[in-house]
């Protein structure tokens, strides 16, 4: 064993600076040749992080919704091609949209889930004049301060998600009079939800208690936990985001805290993961599997079939991207970026596999459409592991605007940059 | 706040703590005896609780915190015996960038077998539940998980401190060399280290699945921390890792407690600043020859 390594103290601190470089860099995608007759579409999510086990969600429904574009025809009679990559963190996402855009001549951009990227996707997408369509940035700000002509919100945004579940939790009596403490997730998504959140709860007459700012790499919440107990709320409110979700579940219901729950914002593939006895609250959806609709059904039956588990709701974003731009390309014989905002903005029609369709809002380009807030099944009430909640019927009924539930002109302005 | 919530929140600092050292002491211990920085270290800890997931079905969760680690650790020696021992000898760099790769090809392939979205597993009815310790009422789980991992801690120094098997471990870390001139051979006692520090990752893996999200990546987020403990704590030093894991623990559940949340994470990076500022070698870390 003579000369063992030559590892010195200051030499280990060194290369772990070398690693932290090193975790940034992701493998690049593979790409196909590349022929004159293929439409090509950018797909971008994290696929890494505390986001990543629902950018996974995203890319399977994206490479669903092209196997059946294609297999109808493709657009204007030509083969769709998308082009995935993970996109890490906002640098990253804006160097593989530029990337995209300029070396692969993408006709348009999906995807995303993570706030903080779109925009930086968007600055991309606005400079080179080509469409983004964001699947899952919930931010108020994307569609108010930070919008941009060249961006599309199919995801809701956090005002749509606050008054959605919030219709619940004033029915439920949780707000005039009552004490709400709250959990943010430290980033862009989390500090615009608490604002948001914070609007709804003193407009309707609750008491704030309290709020802790959540790093998004946080596992252990024990020390929240605590907190909460001492406060004594009449109400939680989960302003978290990806495994944080999971993770405050769990060790809620370890802690064996009873205080009523509830979230502003939400993806099923985390209850899912939190199981049955461990999910518990009220929470908004922009989707779920369970919506009693004939499109639902045959998405979810197309989706169960080809990856042995029913679709979340980013699946159902990101494939109700592609399907929208899909038409919009055939029905304008075109996939000029300009002329699709055009369309968009006239208020064309899509089917969103709800029970009316859905259109985008000219004034800050989003979509407009139904939303569902869904209730933890108690555990003697769930059959297997996916069906563990109940749904409220779609937000706004049937004889109502869709637009109630979106953020107005005072509360979020967007004033598109020329 | 309350003197008894501040009480409450470094009790429970303390006991958050304890979590990193199971990973860390392992980490440490390869370290100190081969001079491998065993990045992969976090993927054994995943690997830990997703085998519990496999596990639990036919044995219960009894069954997978005994088989789980023993295979994780089998698993560690298999990479001693065939990746490990290679580098022994070389740039630590290039370790280093093994254990990376590994670290990655084991993240890649709990994805592709179990997939990306997170897996739900609880606690066995049998753990759940509350106990008081005077009026601090704490969840029954992370008392025993407490109870194991300070087992495991007071197990692994007297294995270190009091066995011939330990002698020459530490006579290994001081100085190999001499260790061979007296004839004694450290391969099988590399092996045999590797595969109690990596089996200890893999019981954390087990300990942790019933209260963490499960997913492939979850090594990546205990491998930081842990890390950082092994620095402060000090390289080669037992008790340097075992009091540099509590005061992590405690720094970040103070700084929750005090309504300083956000900068929870940013605070065992900044006390790592100022450990490796005035104590280069780390909070009770030997001056070890060969590592200056």
């Amino acid at each position: 064993m003579s000369d063992h390594s030559q590892i010195t103290r200051r030499g280990l601190l060194k290369s772990a600076g070398g690693i932290a470089l090193l975790s940034g860099i992701s493998a690049p995608a593979i790409l196909r040749a590349q022929t004159a007759e293929v439409i090509k579409i950018g797909h971008l999510t994290p696929r890494t992080g505390f986001l990543g086990p629902l950018g996974e969600y995203a890319v399977m429904a994206v490479d669903l919704a092209v196997e059946e574009i294609n297999a109808s025809g493709g657009m204007m009679g030509r083969k769709v091609e998308v082009l995935k990559e993970d996109s890490v963190n906002p640098q990253t996402a804006s160097t593989k949209a530029e990337r995209m855009i300029e070396r692969d001549k993408v006709a348009c951009i999906i995807g995303e889930i993570s706030s903080a990227s779109c925009l930086t996707i968007a600055q991309v997408a606005q400079r080179n004049k080509v469409l983004y369509i964001n699947t899952g940035g919930n931010s108020d700000a994307l569609r108010g301060s930070d919008c941009k002509r060249y961006m599309f919100h199919v995801e809701s945004q956090n005002s749509m998600y606050v008054k959605t579940v919030g219709r619940s939790f004033l029915r439920d009596g949780l707000v005039k009079g009552k004490k709400w403490y709250s959990l943010t997730a430290d980033y862009a998504f989390g500090h615009d939800l608490l604002k948001v959140s914070k609007r709804f709860m003193e407009a309707n007459g609750g008491n704030f208690a309290g709020d802790d700012l959540v790093p998004t790499d946080a596992t252990d919440f024990s020390a929240y936990l605590l907190k909460i107990r001492e406060a004594k709320p009449d109400l939680v409110v989960i302003n978290l985001a990806g495994n944080q979700i999971t993770n405050f579940l769990k060790q809620y219901a370890e802690f064996g805290l009873t205080f009523p729950v509830g979230g502003f914002g939400f993806d099923t593939a985390l209850a899912w993961a939190a199981g049955k006895g461990n999910f518990v609250g009220t929470w908004p959806v922009v989707w779920h599997h369970l919506v009693d609709t004939p499109g639902t059904k045959a998405f979810v039956g197309s989706f169960s079939k080809k990856y042995s588990k029913p679709p979340e709701n980013q699946a159902w974003g990101d494939y109700i991207s592609t399907k929208i731009v899909a038409q919009a390309v055939n029905e304008l014989k075109s996939t000029d970026s300009t002329k699709i905002i055009e369309h968009f903005e006239k208020g064309a029609k899509f089917d969103l596999l709800k029970t009316r369709p859905g259109y985008f809002r000219a004034s800050d380009h989003q979509l407009m459409h139904e939303m569902y807030a869904v209730t933890a099944l108690p555990a003697d009430k769930i059959k297997n592991q996916w069906d563990i909640f109940a749904s409220s019927p779609a937000v706004p009924g049937p004889n109502e605007d869709l637009e109630v539930i979106a953020a107005t002109k005072e509360e979020n302005t967007c004033t598109f940059p020329t | 706040m309350s003197a008894m919530l501040l009480a409450q929140q470094i009790l429970n600092g303390l006991l958050d703590g304890v979590y990193y050292l199971l990973i860390a002491l392992g980490l440490s211990l390869i370290f100190s005896l081969g001079g491998i920085v065993n990045l992969a270290h976090g993927a054994f800890y995943a690997i830990g609780a997703y085998l519990t997931l496999v596990i639990s079905p036919y044995l219960g969760f009894a069954g997978a915190f005994v088989a789980a680690p023993v295979a994780v650790a089998l698993l560690g020696m298999l990479i001693e015996l065939t990746l490990f021992r290679r580098f022994y000898r070389s740039d630590p760099i290039l370790s280093l960038l093994m254990t990376f790769g590994l670290a990655m090809v084991a993240e890649q392939a709990l994805r592709m077998i179990f997939g990306a979205p997170p897996l739900s597993y609880s606690i066995p009815t049998w753990l759940r539940g509350q106990v008081a310790i005077g009026s601090f009422i704490y969840s029954f789980y992370r008392v025993v998980l407490l109870a194991i991992a300070a087992t495991c801690i007071a197990g692994l120094w007297l294995l270190l401190q009091r066995t011939s098997f330990g002698r020459v471990v530490r006579a290994g870390v001081q100085n190999p060399d001499m260790v061979g001139a007296l004839g004694i051979s450290l391969q099988p006692y590399m092996s045999a280290v590797a595969a109690l520090g990596i089996g200890l990752a893999g019981l954390a893996g087990v300990l942790l699945a019933p209260i963490y999200s499960i997913h492939p990546a979850m090594g990546q987020e205990i491998i930081t921390p842990a890390f950082v403990v092994v620095v402060i704590g000090g390289l080669g030093s037992f008790w340097g890792v075992v009091a540099a894991a509590l005061l992590v623990g405690l720094v970040k559940g103070v700084m929750v407690g005090i309504g300083y949340s956000a900068a929870s994470t940013a605070a065992i990076y900044l006390l790592m600043l100022l450990v490796l500022l005035f104590r280069p070698r780390g909070l009770f870390g030997e001056r070890i020859l060969r590592f200056e």
